[in-house]
C-alpha cells in the first residue's frame, strides 16, 4: 500500500529530520572547521610567502621532536594533572559538607561555589593577578606570618592556584550529584556495625561517590589542559601552556600550520589522557558500582 | 532490672514534642513492638534507643549501664532500616562482613560466622551477589544478617517488612519471629500494621501522638483494649455509645433504644461510654432470640469468613462468621444478633488516647 509505504518512510526519517538543525549547527561550527585545522596542519609554511598548498608532516615532526614543544606539553598536562588532584581534593568534601548543610545554608553555599561561573574568566585571572602580585594581598600575608615575600604571579603556582579556582564548580556539581543519590542510612548502618565516621567516609561514602569524582576530574582535567585566559594572564608572556603557544603560532609568528598542528596534538593528547583515565576506572569500579 | 529501660524519655524539636515521657522495660530475648499510626514517635523512639537522634529528657539504660549519651557505634545494637541500607558497593559477603571487620576479627572467624549467619537467612548461595541483583526479599535477609552476625545486644527493626509486597511479608513475618527465638535477641521492631505487630511480638507498645497508650501482649491488647483508638486500630471493633445506669461488677448502659448488661471495667454510674466489641464476637441467631435484631445490609466474602454489615436500633454493626459451609445469610434478610456480655468492653467516651489525637498537633516521627 502506497500510503504505508509512505509512513514506514517518514517514520524512518523523522529522527534525521527533528536532530537535522542541530547536526546542521554542529557540524557547520565544529565538524567543518576541524576538518579545515586537519587540512592546515599538513599544509607547508614558507616565512617569506605564508601557506602554501600541499602535503608535509614537517609541523608534525616539529611539534614531537623539538624539546620546546615538548616541554610545554608536559607543563600542560602536569598543570591540569595538579588542577585535578586540588580540585578533587577541594571540591570533593566540600561536595559532602554541602551535602550535610541544613536547608537554609545549603542552598548559600552551593551559591557561592557556583559563584564563579557567573564571572568572566578574563575578570576573574585579573583579580588572582590583583592578589598574587608581589605587592598583593596574599603577599602582604606572607609577610606578616614571616613567609614572604614568595614569587607566584606568573609561575605554574598561580596559574595552579586561578584554574582551581575556575575548575571547583566542575568537580562539585558531579560529586554533589552522586552524593544525592546516597542511602542516609547507610552511614548510620555502618555507625551501627561499629564503624568510627572516618572509616564510614572511607568505606561507605567514599566509594559511592567515586562515580562523581571520576566524571569531574575528566571535566577539570580537559578544561584546564585547553584552558587559554588564566594561563595566558596569569603566566606571563615567558611561562607558555598550548593553548597560549597555539594563539602565538597564529597571531604572532603567524605560522598557521603549525598552530593549526599544536592544537590537534593537544587534542589528540587530551582524548588519549581521558580515555586512558575513564578505561582504567572504570574497570576497576564497574562490577561493584553498576 | 530489665535489659533495656527507658525512663521518662522525651525527644522535642524546639517546642513540638515528637515523643513524651516514654517508659519502657524490655526484658532479655523478648521481642516488643513499637505500633502506632504515622506520626506518633515511635521511629524516632527507635533512633533514640539506637543513638541517631539525641534525647531531650530522660535515660536509656541498656545491661544496667546509662547509654543515654554513648555514640551509636559504641553501643552495639543490629538496626535494620526500613530501607535496608545495604551497602550497594559490597556484596553480600562484603556487607555482612562490615560489621566483623570492624570488630578486628580474624579472617577464618569472620569465615564462620559469615558462613553461619548467611545459613540462617538462607542465603548461602548468593554470597557474592551485590544488592542490586537480588529480590527485595532477599535484600531484606542480607539486612538482617548484617546486623546480627554481630551478635548484637538488642536488635532494632524500622518497619522492616513495610518494603515487600503482602505475601512476602507475611512468611517473612514468620520467618523473623523463627530467628529471634533461635539467636535469642532482645528485639524491638517498629511497625504501623497491628497484624505484623500482634502476629510476632511477645508484647506490643502503642503509641499514639508521641505518648504510649497501652503496653500489653498481644491477646490481651487485643480482648482488652483501653481506649476506642486502640480498639479501631488493633483489629475492627464495633463501638456503640451509651450512659451507664447503674455501676458495680456488673454495669447497666442504657443505648438510648435498649439497655444492656456488662462487666463494668470500672465504669461509674452516670458516664458517658462506649462500647466495643469485636465483630467475630457476635452471631447470628433466630429472630428475637438474640440482644437485639437488625437487617443485613451487605455482605463480603472474604475466603476464610463473611463479614455483614447489619442495621440494628443502636446503629451499623460489623459482624463476622467463620466461612464454616453453612449457608450465608442474604442481604435484605432479618435476623437477630447476639452476643455473651462478657466479651463486651467499657471504654470511657473521652479516652486520654481519642483526646490527645484530637488536641495535639501531629507530630511527625
Amino acid at each position: 500500500m502506497s500510503t504505508g509505504a509512505g509512513r514506514t518512510l517518514s517514520a524512518k526519517a523523522t529522527p534525521y529530520l527533528l536532530s537535522g538543525p542541530a547536526l546542521l549547527v554542529f557540524s557547520g561550527l565544529l565538524l567543518v572547521p576541524l576538518l579545515l585545522t586537519a587540512v592546515l596542519s599538513v599544509n607547508a609554511f614558507d616565512d617569506a610567502t605564508g601557506v602554501k598548498s600541499g602535503f608535509t608532516l614537517t609541523h608534525y615532526a616539529a611539534v614531537l621532536t623539538d624539546e620546546y614543544y615538548l616541554g610545554i606539553f608536559w607543563r600542560t598536562f602536569s598543570v591540569s594533572a595538579i588542577t585535578t588532584l586540588m580540585c578533587i581534593a577541594i571540591g570533593a568534601p566540600e561536595a559532602y559538607v554541602l551535602s550535610r548543610m541544613g536547608s537554609p545554608w545549603r542552598s548559600v553555599f552551593l551559591l557561592i561555589v557556583l559563584a564563579p561561573l557567573l564571572v568572566s574568566v578574563v575578570v576573574r585571572a585579573f583579580g588572582w593577578s590583583m592578589l598574587l602580585s608581589p605587592e598583593g594581598l596574599v603577599n602582604q600575608c606572607l609577610q606578616w606570618v614571616g613567609l614572604g615575600p614568595v614569587r607566584i604571579l606568573y609561575t605554574e603556582r598561580a596559574v595552579i592556584i586561578a584554574l582551581t579556582h575556575v575548575m571547583l564548580p566542575f568537580m562539585v556539581i558531579p560529586v554533589w550529584t552522586s552524593l544525592q543519590k546516597l542511602d542516609p542510612d547507610g552511614e548510620n548502618a555502618a555507625l551501627s556495625l561499629g564503624a568510627s565516621p572516618f572509616t564510614v567516609l572511607r568505606r561507605v561514602v567514599l566509594p559511592q561517590v567515586l562515580p562523581g569524582i571520576l566524571s569531574g576530574s575528566l571535566i577539570v582535567f580537559g578544561l584546564s589542559a585547553s584552558a587559554f585566559a588564566t594561563p595566558g594572564l596569569l603566566g606571563g608572556r615567558r611561562l607558555k601552556m598550548v593553548a597560549t603557544v597555539v594563539y602565538d603560532e597564529y597571531l604572532h609568528e603567524l605560522n598557521w600550520p603549525l598552530g593549526a598542528a599544536i592544537a590537534l596534538t593537544l587534542l589528540l593528547a587530551n582524548l588519549v589522557v581521558m580515555l586512558t583515565y575513564n578505561r582504567v576506572i572504570e574497570r576497576a569500579y564497574r562490577k561493584s558500582l553498576g | 532490672m530489665s535489659f533495656l529501660t527507658l525512663t521518662d524519655v522525651s525527644k522535642s524539636y524546639g517546642s513540638a514534642p515528637v515523643v513524651a515521657d516514654m517508659n519502657l522495660s524490655v526484658e532479655k530475648g523478648e521481642f516488643v513492638s513499637l505500633l502506632g499510626p504515622s506520626g506518633c514517635g515511635k521511629t524516632t523512639t527507635l533512633q533514640m534507643i539506637a543513638g541517631f537522634v539525641e534525647v531531650t529528657r530522660g535515660r536509656i539504660t541498656l545491661d544496667g549501664l546509662d547509654i543515654t549519651r554513648a555514640r551509636p557505634n559504641s553501643r552495639g545494637l543490629g538496626i535494620v532500616f526500613q530501607s535496608y541500607a545495604l551497602f550497594p558497593h559490597m556484596t553480600v559477603s562484603g556487607n555482612v562482613s562490615f560489621g566483623l571487620e570492624m570488630r578486628r576479627m580474624t579472617k577464618t572467624e569472620r569465615r564462620e560466622r559469615l558462613d553461619a549467619v548467611l545459613a540462617l537467612v538462607h542465603l548461602d548461595h548468593l554470597a557474592a551477589r551485590y544488592p542490586r541483583e537480588l529480590s527485595g526479599g532477599q535484600r531484606q535477609r542480607v539486612a538482617l544478617a548484617r546486623a546480627l552476625v554481630i551478635q548484637p545486644r538488642v536488635l532494632l527493626l524500622d518497619e522492616p517488612l513495610s518494603n515487600l509486597d503482602a505475601k512476602l511479608r507475611e512468611e517473612m513475618q514468620f520467618e523473623l519471629r523463627q530467628i529471634q527465638r533461635k539467636v535469642g535477641t532482645t528485639s524491638i521492631m517498629v511497625t504501623h500494621d497491628q497484624t505484623e505487630a500482634m502476629s510476632i511480638s511477645d508484647r506490643v507498645v502503642v503509641m499514639e501522638a508521641g505518648r504510649v497508650t497501652q503496653i500489653d501482649d498481644p491477646q490481651r491488647l487485643y480482648e482488652y483494649p483501653q481506649t476506642r483508638f486502640i480498639s479501631t486500630f488493633v483489629g475492627k471493633a464495633n463501638l456503640i455509645r451509651g450512659r451507664v445506669r447503674s455501676a458495680g461488677p456488673r454495669a447497666r448502659v442504657d443505648l438510648g433504644s435498649m439497655t444492656v448488661e456488662v462487666d463494668a471495667g470500672g465504669a461509674a454510674a452516670g458516664d458517658e461510654v462506649f462500647l466495643s466489641i469485636r465483630p467475630e464476637k457476635l452471631s447470628f441467631v433466630p429472630l428475637g432470640q438474640g440482644q437485639l435484631d437488625g437487617v443485613v445490609r451487605e455482605r463480603f466474602f472474604l475466603g476464610s469468613q463473611w463479614l455483614y454489615h447489619v442495621t440494628t436500633a443502636v446503629g451499623e454493626l460489623i459482624v463476622a462468621c467463620p466461612n464454616d459451609g453453612r449457608a450465608p445469610l442474604e442481604e435484605d434478610c432479618h435476623s437477630g444478633v447476639d452476643w455473651p456480655s462478657h466479651l463486651v468492653r467499657v471504654l470511657a467516651a473521652g479516652t486520654a488516647g481519642f483526646d490527645a489525637q484530637q488536641s495535639t498537633p501531629a507530630a511527625e516521627s
